[in-house]
């Protein structure tokens, strides 16, 4: 079995946001990037994890430019066999998913796993947009996946709940919790990292569908208003007359 | 100008979020709404109260499977002629919106907040700490709405509903089983939400929560070590690896509010926050605040919301 996990930068968590040139651009200033998490935490863990039960082959793929590679080999530390990055910046969530898919299909990938959404854009577009590509069924949000044979056995997530459902390979998931614990890369693999194969594949010419235009910060809140443990009714007034929400 | 509307009605009932995107599509122009699975006349007539002037309706596809529906919308769309498509931002649009996007090469923008201004569409981006305008630069076009992002009004009456044949083809997904609790307020659904975490010390004290809740008619949620240690089902998690939601209050006790939980319920119209530690990070990001033991304080905020409801 080989599969392809989707991996994207992301910036870290408690990164400070802030845009530059006119608001059109997210400002990179003291940025850290790290591996979008849901990719890292669960597409890449449970593929790791097939790998060492089922003796799959697991490829990363990235679509991004040079500076993307340590986030690259850090993917590889964890344990994928190999990694491949499409040489090209992510003009937006379409471009991204034709060159994945075209690379998945070309190269006879059975299993193609991406993170529920990125921490940035959080358009959770990507994993949709390979399966229509590709013609192959996409579970959502799924929290468990086990492989017989041909057959995925899933559980996804559902409005208040989770649904048992099984689908044939090939097959596009996108994982979120439940689906792997995270890992910390060891020494060996941090060394073995460094010698394993990451191909660089130019991409192909597609078209751009969207375009961000620019942003903008939340306007600041205003103070916190402080109530003691006994002014609950006046704390339930305000609810009413001024938040308006009961 | 005319406009697809996708709404999931599985289920057999319509819920608050796809009214919402029936009423968004009302304001950009003319609503055919598509939908699956056998829901009745009755209830799918109501649509029209939100804007929709028709219902088409595939009775042939019986459960949610994401390649099928993208098929139906797609032939709905063709057969409508329509340009513009709109389908709630929930479980099922996550799912079916790219795929559409990519079957009809058409621009998507995920998670409106509001109405498009021309062609470009507000979007919330870094899990909620700022907000970006994206362009949809293709004539089609597919917008999912964020659920509780607008407030839908009922101006119209009901519409017709007519049976339609997508040529879904067939599913690839099968299901084998549902775990749904019967009952609970689902958290995205949920306008008012009691959340709670490792303040309050284990499972067992859940009732004071509980008590709140149901007071208000809240749905429950918690933070994540509390889903993580098994004192609450994972469901409940809401923050950056669980679900995010936007109520229109949200109650926090014992909850210290790290980055990533506010990523999870930073869009809530209103925070209200419960925390021994004056210093709490989430006092910061919270409207109203009570510097206090959840022991204490979540009795005494039920008392009161049982007064007021009993004087209003």
């Amino acid at each position: 079995m080989k599969i392809l996990v989707c991996i994207s930068k992301s910036p870290d968590t408690t990164s400070k946001i802030a845009f530059t040139e006119g608001n059109t651009k997210f400002d990179e200033n003291g940025v850290q990037y790290i591996v979008n998490p849901y990719d890292e935490w669960y597409a890449l863990v449970r593929a790791i994890e097939l790998q060492e039960t089922q003796g799959a082959h697991v490829s990363t793929i990235t679509v991004g430019s040079a500076a993307d590679e340590p986030i690259i080999r850090k993917a590889l530390a964890i344990g994928a066999n190999d990694a491949v990055r499409i040489n090209a910046d992510a003009r937006d969530a379409y471009f991204v998913a034709a060159q994945i898919a075209e690379y998945a299909k070309s190269n006879g990938y059975d299993l193609v796993l991406t993170g529920k959404e990125t921490i940035d854009y959080n358009g959770s577009q990507v994993g949709g947009m390979i399966a229509e590509l590709m013609d192959a069924p996409f579970v959502s949000l799924a929290t468990r996946l086990e492989v017989n044979g041909n057959t995925v056995s899933l559980d996804r997530e559902i409005t208040g709940g989770l649904e048992e459902v099984e689908a044939a390979l090939p097959l596009v998931v996108s994982c979120a919790k439940g689906m792997a614990e995270q890992r910390i890369p060891n020494m060996r693999g941090i060394m073995a990292a460094r010698t394993k194969p990451l191909n660089v594949v130019e991409p192909t010419s597609t078209d751009e569908l969207t375009q961000f235009v620019s942003y903008e910060l939340p306007p600041a809140k205003s103070a916190c208003k402080m109530f003691g443990p006994d002014e609950m009714d006046q704390l339930v007034e305000l609810l009413h007359t001024e938040a308006k929400v009961i | 100008m005319s406009v697809l509307v996708y709404v999931d009605s599985f289920s057999g009932k319509i819920s608050k979020n796809q009214f919402e995107a029936v009423y968004y599509g009302s304001k950009i122009g003319s609503v055919t709404v598509v939908t699956a699975g056998n829901t009745s006349d009755d209830v799918l007539a109501q649509l029209g109260t939100h804007g929709a002037s028709k219902v088409l309706r595939d009775n042939s596809i019986t459960a949610f499977d994401a390649q099928q529906i993208t098929r139906l919308i797609a032939n709905a769309a063709a057969q409508v002629g329509t340009k513009t498509i709109v389908i709630s931002h929930d479980i099922t649009g996550k799912s079916v919106a790219p795929r559409l996007s990519a079957r009809l090469k058409a621009g998507f923008a995920s998670g409106a907040t509001a109405l498009p201004n021309g062609d470009q569409v507000r979007v919330n981006v870094f899990s909620g700490k700022a907000m970006a305008l994206v362009s949809l630069k293709t004539e089609t076009k597919i917008i999912s709405v964020l659920p509780n992002s607008l407030k839908p009004e009922a101006t119209g009456a009901a519409c017709s509903v007519e049976n339609f044949s997508g040529n879904a083809g067939n599913a690839g997904i099968v299901t084998k089983s549902v775990k749904k609790p019967e009952g609970a307020i689902p958290l995205p659904e949920a306008e008012l939400v009691v959340s709670a975490g490792r303040g309050l010390k284990g499972p067992e004290n859940w009732g004071i929560v509980e008590d709140l809740a149901t007071a208000l008619g809240a749905a429950t949620a918690c933070s994540r070590p509390v889903a993580d240690i098994g004192w609450r089902p994972h469901h409940e998690h809401v923050g950056q690896t669980g679900v995010a939601i936007r109520p229109n209050l949200y109650i926090a006790a014992g909850i210290s509010g790290a980055i990533q939980h506010l990523a999870g319920v930073n869009g809530s119209k209103t925070i209200v926050v419960i925390n021994t530690d004056a210093e709490a990070p989430f006092f910061k990001a919270a409207d109203y605040g009570i510097v206090g033991d959840a022991f204490e304080v979540l009795p005494k905020l039920t008392e009161a919301v049982k007064k007021f409801k009993a004087a209003h």
